[in-house]
């Protein structure tokens, strides 16, 4: 049986590759304690010594759109191509190609599908840097094959974050009753307080830190009741108008599990956002 | 109110970087062209099989021609389709994130709850 080696959650922040590789009076200050605290993240994953990366993530209006889209999706394909042009332009992010588990991809959909989660798939699916982000910052190699999965947090109206806990809990099944002897990691990005387009965006902190602090207690304690009892699609939009992003820390809180203590927590106040990353090995912390 | 047209400007025009380059340099024509041949193609069919109904309000036709981001705002663009597509066309002309600010201080004015941006 397939075993979940490690369950990672992380902000996908595009500028990380950007700061991380420049050099010189382009690189910014912060470029060095950044890279150190990816390092060790990286290291979290590494030493999980994963055959397969589930990798949780959503669509920022590339290949999904208005007149076409899906809550939840499982790409199902041999290969995933990666990033766009408009990431290129603006993040500087480079052109991927990542390999796919079409078997692993099938039984999610189909036990999924039975589980009572009507998942949409796609054969051919270009990801964006939801997704490349946590490979840049943890599987820089990009060797591994991946089930990429997305979620809608994006374009309302959107599943209520008590959906997203609880797909969360039905990923952790569905990987743990598939019958292939596989290490697997459960990887899933999303945010914290964030403001795309308005007018707290780009500011010396994210938009609410006390949110941010309170998030990060939430997602390291597993306190999955505490953030249900507060957490709802109206009160998302108070610490930033991008913040429904964190359904997706809210959907990994649910493949972690209610009360899962996070083996590694770490976070980074940087301008326009906080940075955040935990890792859980559910099956014990590997030597 | 066509929010989802509105929306559909900024992602076409946003994916393409020669539109890009003429929503910048002529916003107008562009706005016009852009409404009468693409506003009714729908996107993974043959041209053959347009929609028929698609058009802008006057209040979006001339945000859209006057590259007036506030006004989108208020009227419920998405806005990470038009911080994109805007920082696309004007980020270069200023120094590292000006643009970005600047952008934001023009809507400093606007209090929760934001407009609404289902389509």
């Amino acid at each position: 049986m397939a075993t979940v080696a490690a369950v990672i959650a992380s902000t996908h922040h595009p500028f990380y590759y950007r700061a991380s590789t420049a050099t010189g009076a382009d690189r910014p200050p912060f470029a060095d304690e950044w890279v150190a605290k990816i390092e060790a993240f990286r290291e979290t994953l590494t030493k999980a010594r994963p055959d397969i990366l589930v990798m949780v993530g959503s669509d920022h209006f590339h290949q999904l759109w208005l007149d076409n889209m899906p809550q939840f999706l499982v790409g199902k394909a041999p290969y995933f191509d990666a990033n766009w042009y408009n990431e290129e332009r603006e993040f500087g992010l480079p052109r991927m190609t990542l390999p796919g588990e079409e078997r692993l991809a099938e039984h999610i959909l189909r036990n999924g599908l039975d589980a009572g989660f009507d998942l949409a798939f796609s054969n051919e699916l270009r990801i964006d840097h939801s997704i490349t982000c946590p490979i840049i910052t943890l599987r820089p190699e990009a060797d591994l094959p991946i089930v990429p999965i997305y979620t809608n947090i994006f374009a309302p109206p959107l599943p209520r974050p008590g959906r997203f806990v609880e797909l969360g809990r039905t990923i952790r099944q569905l990987v743990e009753s598939w019958p292939i002897d596989a290490r697997l990691a459960i990887i899933g990005t999303g945010h914290l307080s964030l403001e795309l387009g308005g007018p707290r965006q780009f500011g010396e902190h994210g938009p609410d830190p006390a949110f941010d602090r309170q998030a990060v207690d939430w997602i390291a304690g597993g306190d999955l009741d505490g953030c249900l009892a507060e957490v709802t699609l109206d009160s998302l939009h108070l610490p930033g108008n991008a913040t429904h992003g964190f359904m997706d820390f809210m959907l990994m809180m649910g493949v972690a599990g209610a009360g899962a203590k996070a083996d590694h927590v770490d976070s980074l106040d940087l301008f326009h956002t906080m940075e955040a990353y935990f890792t859980w090995y559910p099956n014990g912390v590997p030597a | 109110m066509s929010k989802y047209l509105v929306n559909k400007f900024l992602y076409t025009v946003d994916r393409d970087p020669a539109l890009v380059e003429r929503y910048r340099q002529d916003a107008a024509g562009t706005v016009s062209r852009w409404e009468q041949e693409l506003a009714n193609t729908i996107l993974n069919c043959t041209t053959d099989e347009k929609s028929t109904w698609l058009a802008f309000t006057d209040e979006e036709r001339r945000a859209l021609r006057e590259h007036d981001h506030v006004a989108l705002f208020g009227l419920g663009a998405h806005p990470f389709l038009t911080l994109t597509l805007f920082i696309a066309m004007f980020g270069r002309d200023h120094g590292p994130l000006e643009y970005q600010k600047a952008y934001g201080r023009a809507l400093q004015h606007l209090t929760l709850p934001y407009p609404d941006i289902a389509t």
